[in-house]
């Protein structure tokens, strides 16, 4: 097949727009998540096929031999910047604040990239914004385009069918069975919904808090290692100065490909927590704990297995290494009890 | 996990015991839905009305504790069958004969006596899995932590290696670990069996060799494990170091985890928090959190992965590897002159065969399309191995277990009637150290419950939401009841999340005699109303 004049290959069962972004075309897109079902909702991707009376949606069109494409055409663009056009004029906002999902920017990106700043398109706006005190997730739905990545993604890649449509048309509305708050659904706040939503609809609740605090400089993003189970999914830790502000899913991620879950996704202000030990702290002879040096607490540690060792042999100590430091800690620890006093006197938790 | 978590998509059929997997592993439970959504079928065998359970097309409400006679009338239904893999047994396995004639007894009619399970139900699942190209196993704890924890597990081997389940795509027995790097504590020697990389420390030739690496000689003989440790305290154990564990809210019976740890001479306690555990302590030293540490850890599909930091710790606390090699220096231990995470680790590889490809430079640029790394990699041009046993097994051949079933070390009886099961939930996690002080956590979970089938609250005189005293033979807790169909009746399951609720008072009843598991998932206790 050919996309704007070259001979390229594909394989079979793959999309226009998947070839088309394997040879760096870049085709506008709101409805599509790589990791979803096609959908063909937002017609921004578009393509002129020859033969065909109409532009077709690339993202729902499968490659086949012979096909002859054209990702950009003058009247392909005007296409789409009225399509856009038409999508902005009903959301109350499109530069929404980074923090508010993975995705949010996608709409104010397309935007920018068509130089779409404001509309003539006036008229009713649909979506009404949902009130739920759940602290996670804002539905925020009069920034909603109907996209359903939200929808497919809690189908697809969570298997929850926490949420769904209600009514069609210009009354489309996401929602929840009974159009409840998500506690009351099947939704587990893995906060996939909030990291496909590409306006930003749904949002991080947890960091948009942060918002206030968060200085002018930029967000940094660091690639870690969820903290919790077995799992080992990749995360994006964002952080603002010494600040962890949020979670972003890694899509690349070898053991999620993007999915997390609550726990992964919401629960890692525990690092910042008041309570954190933030000094040595040794045991006094009034029984008490007290603040010290490092250099008087691992003197008086080490002190301690030396004397032990000396009393009652290199049987008398143990070690337990940890299952959530780094393989460094543990590696080290049966160094500490093998090189230290000859025993295998090592083990770690995972025998509870 | 002999296969990797991206087969979770592939089998046929899937067999899920002892794993409450929608909540223990959520993001690994996606790829069984999208299994199930392309087809699959899927069989649970879990005492509770789990998440899982209720996604199956066939559900197995075994008694606690019975998996055993579960798996051994399975296997005597393929067995009698014949649906077995004649090629892959003959090629692969050894042991087959003995294991014929062992399993001939254990009719599923005899599993429904123990188990409770429909003998028809135990037929029908056996010939799911026995006639399946492609069927896999996953577990958890459900399945390790009995005292017959051993036996479990040779059970589902035996299962696999008649039926060839193992070494191909979409196959094999798959334990899903619990914490972020229990696999990398186990791949660094952190065990009282094995030297880093699971070379056995009774073999003289690995003594040698880490003679020449530490420069003293280490037992040839098997160190005790943390269970018998703690059960030695005070008496010939004097001193412990503890790194990151929480042992007394995570381990059964804490009475007597708790005057075990008090009545050492010294205990040093490396933590992010003053854990219960860490009020114990003589010494406790700060450490570095998630977040602010760099290094790397081992997931439960053995895949090797870049831990980084992101922040600055919080006042003086250090990365455990400093601390550590801090107190062995003090001590005047050699080897421990590290100033980065980055040579401790090209270490371990150096002296792992299964890490021997990797180094810190190779984890530091991921996986990419060439390079898994899942271990073992072998050497550095090896990408690594997300499949195990795919030509062979490491020692050999597969080995059939003749297994017999065992009672729980302790069962139901007029004191205490009524079966108690512990586990996780899906919002808290193990003693709530981290998501205990995460905001929002509290607002899907704000405390425990003990959950007790509706038909039972009548039978203990118990209210839905009100506070009972449920006691074992070790001690008694108050738990708030709630009614819910989860639990079947006569059990009742709580999580050990909760310091308030501290239900590993109760635990403790045995352990696994080889692996010293403790049977966290069995505790015979008694429920009053308050």
């Amino acid at each position: 097949m050919q996309i704007d004049g070259i001979e390229v290959t594909f394989t079979e069962g793959e999309t226009v727009l998947e070839v088309a972004q394997r040879y760096e075309k870049e085709i506008p897109t709101l409805c599509y998540d790589p990791r979803l079902d096609p959908f063909g909702g937002c017609r921004l991707c578009i393509v002129a096929l020859e033969g065909a009376r109409n532009p077709v949606a690339s993202c729902t069109t499968k490659a086949t031999s012979g096909m002859v494409i054209e990702t950009t055409t003058d009247e392909i663009e005007t296409y789409r910047k009225t399509l856009l056009e038409m999508v902005i004029s009903e959301n109350r906002e499109i530069d929404v604040h980074p923090l508010r999902g993975y995705a949010s920017g996608e709409l104010a990106n397309l935007c920018n990239k068509y130089e779409i700043h404001e509309t003539e398109i006036t008229g009713a706006k649909s979506g009404i914004s949902k009130e739920d005190d759940n602290p996670f997730i804002l539905r925020d739905y009069e920034l909603c385009i109907s996209c359903y990545r939200c929808v497919r993604v809690c189908a697809e890649q969570e298997g929850d069918h926490a949420i769904n449509v209600m009514n069609r048309g210009f009354h489309t509305q996401i929602t929840t069975e009974f159009d409840g708050l998500l506690k009351d659904s099947a939704c587990t706040f893995c906060g996939q919904c909030i990291q496909t939503c590409p306006t930003g609809a749904l949002a991080d609740k947890k960091a948009l808090r942060a918002v206030d605090e968060v200085a002018d400089t930029p967000l940094n993003k660091t690639r870690t290692i969820c903290p919790y189970c077995g799992v080992g999914c990749s995360v994006d830790v964002l952080t603002n100065e010494n600040t962890i502000v949020g979670i972003h899913p890694a899509m690349d991620g070898p053991a999620n490909q993007g999915a997390l879950c609550v726990k992964g996704q919401f629960a890692y202000d525990f690092v910042q927590h008041p309570d954190r030990l933030k000094t040595p702290l040794v045991r006094g002879d009034d029984g008490k704990f007290h603040e010290t040096t490092w250099e008087d607490a691992l003197h008086k540690a080490a002190d301690g297995f030396k004397k032990v060792h000396a009393e009652h042999g290199r049987y008398s100590i143990y070690g337990i290494a940890s299952g959530r430091a780094p393989s460094e800690a543990a590696y080290l620890m049966q160094k500490f009890i093998r090189a230290g006093f000859g025993t295998n006197y090592i083990d770690n938790c995972s025998r509870a | 996990m002999s296969n990797p978590l991206v087969d979770m998509q592939k089998p046929d059929v899937i067999f899920c015991i002892g794993t409450n997997m929608t909540e223990c592993h959520p993001v690994a439970a996606t790829g069984l839905k999208k299994a199930i959504a392309r087809g699959a079928k899927l069989i649970v065998a879990d005492p509770r009305r789990i998440g899982l359970a209720e996604m199956s097309h066939l559900y197995l409400p075994l008694r606690v504790g019975s998996d055993t006679a579960l798996l051994l009338g399975m296997a005597h239904v393929i067995a009698r069958e014949g649906m077995i893999d004649e090629e892959f047994i003959e090629n692969r396995t050894t042991g087959f004969d003995d294991f014929f004639e062992h399993i001939s007894q254990w009719t599923p009619e005899w599993a429904e006596t123990i188990t409770g399970v429909p003998a028809k139900d135990i037929e029908t699942a056996a010939v799911w899995y026995g006639t399946s190209n492609k069927a896999a196993i996953y577990y958890t704890l459900g399945i390790t932590e009995h005292i017959c924890g051993v036996e479990n597990v040779q059970s589902l081997c035996n299962l696999a290696l008649m039926t060839g389940n193992i070494g191909r795509e979409g196959t094999g027995i798959n334990p899903m670990r619990g914490q972020n790097n229990i696999q990398g504590a186990g791949d660094s020697g952190a065990l009282p069996n094995n030297y880093p990389g699971f070379q056995s420390v009774t073999d003289p030739k690995n003594q040698e060799k880490f003679k020449a690496e530490y420069g003293r000689t280490i037992d040839l003989e098997k160190g005790i494990t943390k269970v018998t440790a703690l059960e030695l305290c005070g008496d010939s154990i004097h001193a412990m170091l503890i790194d990151g564990e929480n042992t007394l809210l995570s381990d059964p019976d804490r009475e007597h985890c708790e005057h075990a740890l008090r009545s050492l001479d010294h205990l040093v306690v490396i933590d992010i928090f003053l854990t219960e555990t860490a009020e114990l302590a003589d010494v406790v030293l700060p450490a570095s959190a998630w977040g602010e540490t760099d290094g790397v850890c081992a997931n439960t599909e053995r895949r090797v992965q870049r831990m980084r930091a992101a922040v600055q710790p919080p006042g003086n606390a250090k990365p455990d590897w400093w601390i550590i090699s801090e107190i062995a220096k003090w001590m005047g231990i050699k080897g421990f002159e590290f100033d980065s995470p980055e040579p401790i680790f090209n270490e371990l590889c150096r002296l792992s065969p299964i890490y021997a490809g990797l180094d810190w430079e190779r984890i530091e640029n991921g996986v990419t399309d060439e390079l898994n790394n899942q271990w073992p990699v072998p050497h550095k041009d090896h990408p690594g191995t997300p499949r195990l046993h795919e030509e062979a097994f490491v020692n050999g051949k597969g080995i059939f277990s003749n297994v017999h079933y065992r009672d729980p070390a302790e069962t139901i009886s007029d004191d205490f009637p009524v079966w108690l099961t512990t586990g996780r939930r899906l919002q808290s996690y193990h003693t709530r150290t981290q998501t205990g002080r995460s905001q929002g956590i509290d607002y899907l979970l704000p405390e425990e419950s003990l959950e007790v089938n509706p038909a039972d609250l009548e039978k203990w005189k118990l209210s839905d939401g009100e506070w009972c005293k449920m006691s074992s033979a070790r001690g008694s807790i108050n738990i708030k009841v709630k009614s819910t169909n989860r639990s079947p009746r006569g059990t009742v399951f709580a999580s050990f999340s909760f310091a308030d609720v501290p239900v590993n008072l109760l635990t403790g009843s045995g352990y696994d005699p080889v692996t010293h598991t403790a049977e966290l998932k069995v505790c015979p206790v008694k429920l009053e109303p308050l």
